[in-house]
């Protein structure tokens, strides 16, 4: 995994709540047995005007001007501007693929759905989580200000403004770690192989059931 | 001190290794795995070399990409068929035990699970499908997870997680006729919200919740989800146990009786204390209907289609403007004058055998309006397919116009070939109302399987408690 200190990057704003993971990514691209190549189908159907299908050659699709993908200013964002429970829906990694296959590399929402939430951290995106009110702000800044970028520094746990504000954000600090250091939980894990084979031993005998 | 929950119980019984900042090694009792989300993680698993830690703990159905017709002829999209033969192939290889496209025991996931009784309760479940909350109906701990933790579970037979808040929702009193188990998810998901419980494990209690049956409990712990929790739970008592007893994969003999000495442990102590507790009166609670493209923005079917400039927040009122233009519908109209284009009748959600038999009792000896194109029925099983047919429900659909096909996901996301058109308006027994969720365009307002029949047959929504 691609290790996350500090991203000082363009800020993409998406302005509408409960934002879900079939708009993030339609079923019909989840088809693929690959983990890449998602990006170009990012909010297909927000994004183009006519239907997509896996396979095809999204730089000749009809482009929705209005989408904020497709304006100019917004081209190599890396910061996501969403608003409250972004990404609720389903389990599918396929969302944070997309997302991290479009470029960006981290998100900032007043919160964020459970299942989304982790499974960003499994690929090297953060999500931000700010106060509603201080996300607003933010919000305004985009949208008066073209070229707004914002750095996100995980170590110093800081999303820091042009002006130099700087607002603190709380995050797990196994994940934080993880994050941080780009490490491969299932390692991680497998440290405890000792501990595993223990619990299962004494499983087997309080609940053989579990084991047939 | 204070008791415990039944999710502490639940969490304290499979806690492999805690450590200080806070993250816990879980143990995974039950793996179950669909096409969709597990060739990244098989892939991931021979890309470092690793072996499934156990794999008689997992068990594999195709159930996304499955054709409900035609099954002899295969799958016709060359992309679909390529990921359930990937899962076909990633099973033997790695010696996962699979139900097959073409066995009898083939379903949707969360169906099979319970019905071959590899959903015990006491037992953690996972899958990387967010709708695994369904099994914590037999008060088990149950939750989706995404592509990396499926690998990780096939290679650790454990996760990595973090304890939830615990949220007790009671429902008390008895719904009244014609109210069901999906009416009261709907119901909850409007009162607390869609993201209301979010992080959370949610326990579902209360004279309504004991009075359901175990397919009632699992459609309601299947929505826990749509109200932003991971994991929704019922305590165990007789229900569940009769539910599981004799089931092909659960314990029998000396185990049986071990079994059920601690599962009938397996409730929330009287002390304990929740996080936050909700309180419902079952009796308020009328058949519901979704309106817009949130399960949250749901109302009782005799109301209108709200008008969301009567909405504070200014970003929930530019939402609800965005839902009412995306479902083409205008405030203030009646919910029973719209018009269905197509009924589900499936899913997760609602495919259980009791599902289809409440389809049928509402249908019996009448036909689909005309107006209405096409009616499917998804049962979420073979054998509850073969159940329907030995009660000849399958007759009373055929009877009516509907479509009585084979198990799978089908319509409630549209991987395979059965889908909305732009514009269309359907009645759904599934879980989401998502823009594009049943086909790019397609409008869809989530009810219970008899409002979607009664809906079939009258060619608009109908109070089916009048009907």
């Amino acid at each position: 995994m691609k290790p996350f200190t500090v991203v000082d990057g363009l800020v993409a704003p998406l302005d509408r709540a409960n934002v879900d993971t079939d708009a993030i990514i339609p079923k019909q691209f989840l088809k693929s047995i690959r983990r890449s190549g998602f990006g170009p189908n990012l909010f297909d159907e927000w994004r183009y005007l006519d239907h997509g299908e896996p396979g095809q050659d999204c730089s000749q699709r009809p482009k929705n001007p209005d989408f904020f993908l497709n304006q100019p200013r917004y081209q190599g964002a890396q910061i996501l501007l969403a608003r409250e429970n972004f990404g609720c829906g389903s389990s599918r990694e396929h969302a944070p693929w997309a997302i991290e296959d479009a470029g960006f590399r981290a998100i900032i929402a007043p919160s964020f759905a459970d299942i989304f939430y982790n499974n960003c951290f499994k690929n090297g995106l953060l999500p931000v989580v700010l106060d509603a009110a201080i996300v607003d702000r933010l919000f305004a800044a985009v949208n008066a200000e073209p070229g707004y970028r914002l750095t996100v520094d995980l170590s110093a746990q800081q999303v820091v403004t042009p002006d130099g504000e700087r607002f603190s954000f709380d995050v797990d600090a196994h994940r934080r770690m993880c994050l941080l250091e780009g490490l491969d939980d299932i390692g991680l894990t497998l440290r405890h192989v000792d501990a595993i084979r223990a619990y299962e031993a004494r499983r087997r005998t309080e609940a053989p059931w579990l084991f047939e | 001190m204070s008791g415990q929950t039944l999710y502490d119980k639940l969490w304290q019984a499979h806690l492999v290794h805690q450590e200080t900042d806070g993250a816990a090694l879980l143990y995974i009792d039950r793996h179950l795995v669909h096409e969709v989300t597990s060739p990244q993680a098989f892939e991931g698993l021979r890309l470092a070399g690793r072996k499934p830690w156990r794999t008689a703990a997992a068990i594999a159905v195709p159930d996304h990409n499955v054709p409900t017709e035609h099954r002899d002829q295969g799958i016709a999209d060359p992309v679909s068929r390529l990921q359930v033969e990937t899962l076909d192939r990633n099973c033997t290889d790695f010696g996962i035990r699979e139900f097959g496209m073409h066995d009898v025991r083939q379903g949707i996931v969360h169906v099979i699970g319970p019905e071959q009784g590899l959903t015990l309760p006491g037992m953690t479940v996972v899958c990387g499908d967010s709708h695994t909350s369904t099994h914590g109906a037999f008060g088990a701990l149950a939750f989706g997870i995404g592509t990396s933790e499926v690998e990780h579970v096939l290679a650790t037979q454990c996760l990595v997680t973090r304890k939830s808040k615990s949220m007790r929702i009671r429902v008390e009193g008895h719904p009244g006729a014609g109210v069901t188990a999906k009416d009261i998810a709907l119901a909850i998901i409007g009162q607390i919200g869609t993201a209301g419980g979010t992080g959370y494990a949610i326990e579902f209690a209360g004279e309504a919740i004991r009075s359901l049956s175990m397919e009632g409990r699992m459609t309601l712990c299947n929505m826990a989800i749509e109200a932003g929790a991971r994991a929704g739970m019922v305590a165990v008592d007789q229900t569940t146990l009769d539910y599981v007893r004799g089931r092909p994969s659960a314990p029998s003999g000396d185990n049986w009786q071990q079994a059920v000495n601690w599962w009938q442990t397996l409730v929330s102590d009287t002390d304990a204390v929740f996080d936050s507790e909700v309180l419902i009166d079952a009796s308020t609670i009328e058949p519901q209907i979704t309106w817009g493209t949130s399960p949250e923005m749901v109302v009782p079917v005799g109301a209108r289609v709200p008008d969301p400039t009567s909405l504070a927040d200014p970003v929930r009122q530019a939402d609800g403007r965005r839902a009412l233009a995306y479902m083409g519908l205008e405030a203030g109209t009646p919910m029973t004058d719209l018009a269905v284009d197509r009924v589900f009748i499936g899913s997760c959600t609602n495919s259980r055998i009791e599902d289809l038999r409440a389809a049928a009792a509402v249908i019996r000896g009448r036909r689909k309006a005309d107006n209405v194109r096409q009616v499917l029925v998804v049962p979420g099983s073979g054998l509850i397919k073969q159940q329907a047919e030995s009660e000849g429900l399958d007759r009373i659909f055929r009877e009516a116009g509907f479509e009585w096909r084979d198990p799978g996901c089908s319509m409630c996301l549209a991987m395979n070939a059965d889908r909305l058109e732009p514009g269309e308006r359907c009645a759904s027994t599934s879980n989401r109302n998502f823009e594009g969720r049943q086909g790019q365009g397609g409008r869809t307002h989530l009810v219970s399987p008899a409002m979607a029949a009664a809906a079939a047959i009258a060619g608009h929504f109908v109070d089916v408690r009048h009907f």
